[in-house]
């Protein structure tokens, strides 16, 4: 299963959080500095798959901003790989040519997306139409 | 009050801020600003100033004031203010705070709303963050949503049952008759989650597994579907038809299939299928042929299909794509148990990855090259993977350390010591390794050497440390010169190990440096230092002539059982006779493995120490060298020899339960008995042993018989040597030799022969027969050159 996801720039903020598994308020600095660090100073020929302490980081580099996913052994590594793209191609629809800061400013609806296809750290589901049904619902209820 | 500020603005404001302070200052004000709003129970506000809360508990800073809001959000009407209250109840609550079971009714309402976007969120938040208490309650909303037709509501209901399973695995029955029909689905979405769902209940209980077996043909259908049909829009990724759903459905047919041969056999010709269409170009394809290859390794498939799926992972080994390549390795590391030998086809390649640059499938490849050792590729791979020892990083380097002794020790072939990683070499390998060395007895010299030159260079290492003065110590003899240990004396220090160096002495120079040395320590504040070193002076003092034998080498250890670094590989696909059969005899009580710290080995495990150290008899009896010609009452005679038991309370370390240990070891190593004397019916044969732990030492057992019809009282046998050996005999059975070959008596002589030159001897027998007494003397030359080369 996914423990966490992460978007994290280059400068190291956090740009988006979200724990499947419970981590300590605390610890989550923490960690999220840590996994920062792990995958930033990687070069461009190393893969994405980085082992960390006893689960697996699957990360991926779109401009200026990493997600990373902490997943468990059991899973498939390459089919998370892709499950990230999928993400990101599904923001890239509702925003538009999606950048870091429609994210930054639209955080409630970027968890939202991520709600509708992540749910408990299993995927629910992975079609862009159905996926932000909901969301222009909400954006017709709130307009009217 | 000024209406408060949106989320937008706030994080505007938030990003002027060029200093960490300035940032926090702002948000502080923004906190205050938030929590005087809540207190005047603003309901306009309240969604806009929770989610600047949590906008401000994304960024690390305490948001715990808000939990309650978030609940007040809950419970409003207004889908914008659920939306919000939902995503902060799951972000700042879990099942720890006692607020969130006052959630539970809002939950129970929303689960039965009109509006499927409601129930929507209510099924995700409780998916997310139910406790186990809220899981019971709303089991039974949840397994209703589970039926309904809206395909929305029913993949989140599937997810959420997976969670409600996982807090309270007694549920589990009752969501049992829900899944009936739910693989009939046509929605993806809903297909995806239910076998997520199957998956989690397979997992958790074997009767479930049983009973979904069933299902496999109709998993078999719907994976058919998905590689057959063409191209739909709906799911297409890369030109691959929902892959996510394709890897699920593979992932759990592996589970249906493990041990059982009827589904495995229904699977194998659609994995074979799609081994061989699915496009391999773009990642997607790959990931599907990674978790196919996987299945195929779990379930009983048939050997075509496994060779087919080592060969997909000999082309992801050759892929271009570092991504592929650390895949391919990990799961050839799963498969190299059962499949050795088509992994070895691969091995040259998997050599080359360790010369590779990424961290991750460097890692794998170490890990895989130690599975892959075996007797006909040592010496290459140990040249490889010393290679890599020596310029991998650090945190490689105690796994790397510890997995080539473990492949040393199996082989017997230790082709180098590898002194750089000394310091990285986890603390359970340093008895291994010194097992190893006393066990390759024609490395010794090289070894101390090379170690003492290491030590030399870098003093710090503290594994390095022990094993090298541990050999130095006991090989100090091959090294050069006498001055390296004293000198290395000083420069171990406070270190423990500098008393162990002491230990085993070779020769009786005891220069004074030493003496002085370990007076100093006798007043060190160490106990066990003090202890010691008071022990070492006693002996320098006062017992002369038990330190030679007190301070011979240490014999051959007998193996132990060991842990290596990598569990999983510890057998390379071959059948490992039991290299614990050693030549040691049983009675010896062995090492555990928990004697981690050196200095347990050798003090308080004192049993092989033991074997050698025999104390020559006091004063002249028996140890000393005899004159060819007379006065051969030293040797042996009545005196009974003292039991090898001599209390030393000095030192109880070394000498301890002596008493228990048998004198000589078992080992017949086929020398001939040969009969040394026969004449007037007294007939006396030698037989041989070979003393293992010291190979200098013969050990000869006499049997004397008696062939005439009367006893032989007062029966004793003497022996005499020419002077470069070194005789000791122990007490006889009996003095009395019974007639008519009824008995014999025994007698045990030890030669100590150093020199290895033709054991001859003189005997001397003395015996009362009929009442007179009869003395003789006689020579034995006719030894085999077996019992003293």
């Amino acid at each position: 299963m996914i423990k966490f996801l992460l978007m994290v720039n280059k400068q190291g903020q956090t740009r988006l959080s979200k724990y499947y598994e419970h981590v300590d308020i605390g610890k989550r600095a923490a960690l999220e500095a840590d996994v920062v660090k792990g995958c930033l100073f990687r070069k461009k020929e190393e893969c994405s798959f980085v082992e960390y302490k006893d689960y697996k980081l699957v990360y991926r580099q779109y401009a200026a901003l990493f997600i990373v996913v902490g997943i468990t052994d059991n899973e498939n590594e390459l089919s998370i790989y892709e499950l990230v793209h999928n993400f990101v191609e599904v923001l890239d629809k509702y925003f538009s040519r999606v950048s870091e800061l429609d994210i930054m400013f639209n955080l409630d609806k970027v968890h939202i997306i991520l709600d509708e296809m992540i749910l408990n750290g299993h995927v629910v589901e992975t079609n862009k139409n159905r996926i932000l049904a909901p969301l222009l619902a909400l954006d017709k209820m709130a307009e009217g | 009050m000024p209406a408060p500020i949106r989320l937008r603005e706030l994080i505007r404001t938030i990003r002027t801020a060029r200093t960490q302070a300035e940032e926090r200052e702002m948000i502080q004000k923004e906190c205050a600003a938030i929590r005087s709003s809540f207190r005047e129970e603003d309901n306009t506000y309240r969604c806009r100033n929770v989610a600047k809360l949590l906008y401000m508990h994304m960024l690390g800073y305490p948001a715990h004031f808000g939990q309650l809001e978030c609940l007040k959000l809950i419970a409003s009407q207004k889908f914008t203010d659920k939306r919000i209250g939902y995503l902060g109840a799951m972000l700042l609550l879990d099942e720890r705070q006692d607020v969130h079971l006052l959630m539970t009714n809002c939950i129970k309402n929303d689960l039965n709303h009109s509006t499927q976007y409601v129930q929507g969120l209510a099924l995700c938040t409780l998916g997310c963050m139910g406790s186990s208490e809220m899981c019971r309650d709303l089991a039974g909303e949840v397994e209703k949503l589970l039926k309904t037709s809206n395909s929305y509501l029913r993949k989140k209901a599937a997810l959420c049952a997976v969670h409600v399973i996982r807090k309270v695995p007694e549920l589990m029955e009752m969501f049992l008759p829900a899944t009936k029909n739910l693989l009939s689905e046509k929605n993806h979405g809903v297909l995806h989650t239910s076998v997520v769902l199957l998956t989690e209940m397979c997992e958790r209980s074997p009767d479930m597994l049983t009973h979904f077996r069933k299902l496999v043909p109709q998993l078999v259908r719907i994976l058919k579907n998905l590689i057959m049909s063409g191209y739909s829009p709906e799911h297409d990724v890369s030109g691959i038809s929902d892959p996510f759903l394709q890897v699920r459905i593979l992932r759990l047919l592996r589970i249906l299939g493990k041990s059982d041969d009827d589904s495995s056999e229904a699977m194998n010709d659609i994995l074979a299928q799609v081994a061989t269409n699915t496009e391999t170009s773009k990642n997607v394809g790959n990931a599907i042929l990674y978790e196919t290859v996987l299945t195929i390794m779990d379930i009983k498939s048939e050997s075509g299909l496994r060779v087919l799926a080592i060969n997909i992972l000999g082309r992801f080994l050759l892929n271009n794509d570092k991504n592929i390549r650390y895949v391919a390795l990990t799961s050839l590391l799963k498969t190299v148990q059962t499949d050795h030998n088509a992994v070895q086809r691969h091995r040259s390649t998997i050599v080359d990855c360790l010369k590779d640059l990424d961290v991750s499938i460097k890692r794998r490849a170490m890990e895989l090259s130690f599975a892959l050792v075996n007797g006909n590729n040592i010496r290459g791979m140990m040249k490889e993977l010393l290679y890599f020892l020596d310029s991998c990083d650090p945190e490689f380097k105690a796994d790397c350390a510890s997995g080539v002794f473990l492949a040393a020790e199996k082989r017997w072939v230790l082709q180098n010591p590898t002194i750089n990683a000394g310091s990285y070499v986890r603390d359970d390998s340093v008895p291994n390794l010194i097992q190893l060395i006393t066990n390759s007895v024609e490395m010794h010299a090289y070894t101390v050497q090379r170690l003492y030159k290491a030590l030399l260079d870098d003093i710090s290492q503290q594994p390095l440390v022990q094993v090298a003065s541990w050999c130095i110590g006991e090989y100090g003899d091959l090294l050069v010169s006498g001055q390296c240990e004293e000198e290395e004396l000083h420069c171990a220090g406070l270190c423990d190990i500098s008393i162990l160096c002491l230990n085993p002495f070779y020769s009786l120079l005891v220069s004074s440096r030493i003496k002085k040395v370990v007076s100093i320590y006798g007043s060190s504040i160490d106990v066990e230092l003090q202890q010691r070193a008071v022990e070492y002076n006693a002996l320098f003092k006062k017992y002369d002539h038990m330190r030679p034998a007190l301070l011979e080498r240490m014999p051959i250890m007998e193996k132990t059982a060991t842990n290596g670094p990598t569990e999983i590989v510890q057998t390379n696909g071959e059948t490992e006779s039991s290299a614990l059969d050693s030549k040691h005899p049983p009675s010896i009580t062995q090492p555990t493995n928990q004697a981690n710290d050196l200095l347990d080995l050798l003090g308080g495990n004192d049993v092989p120490v033991i074997q050698t150290a025999l104390p020559t008899k006091p004063a002249s009896a028996g140890g000393e060298l005899l004159d060819l010609l007379g006065d051969l009452s030293l040797s042996g005679g009545p005196t009974p020899a003292p039991a090898p038991s001599v209390p030393i309370s000095q030192t109880p370390f070394l000498l301890d339960g002596l008493s228990s240990q048998p004198l000589f070891n078992d080992t017949a190593a086929g020398i001939p008995p040969m009969t040394a004397y026969n004449k007037n019916g007294l007939k006396i044969e030698f037989t041989f042993e070979r003393s293992n732990p010291n190979p200098n030492i013969s050990v000869i057992t006499i049997h004397a018989s008696n062939s005439t019809e009367a006893d032989m009282t007062d029966f004793v046998f003497q022996a005499a040597v020419p002077k470069t050996f070194q005789l000791q005999l122990l007490s006889p059975s009996s003095n009395i030799v019974p007639a008519l070959n009824q008995g014999s008596v025994t007698q045990v002589i030890r030669v100590l022969n150093p020199q290895k030159q033709q054991l001859r001897m003189r005997i001397k027998l003395t015996y009362t027969l009929k009442g007179a007494p009869v003395q003789d003397l006689a020579e034995v030359n006719n030894f085999p050159p077996q019992s003293w080369q």
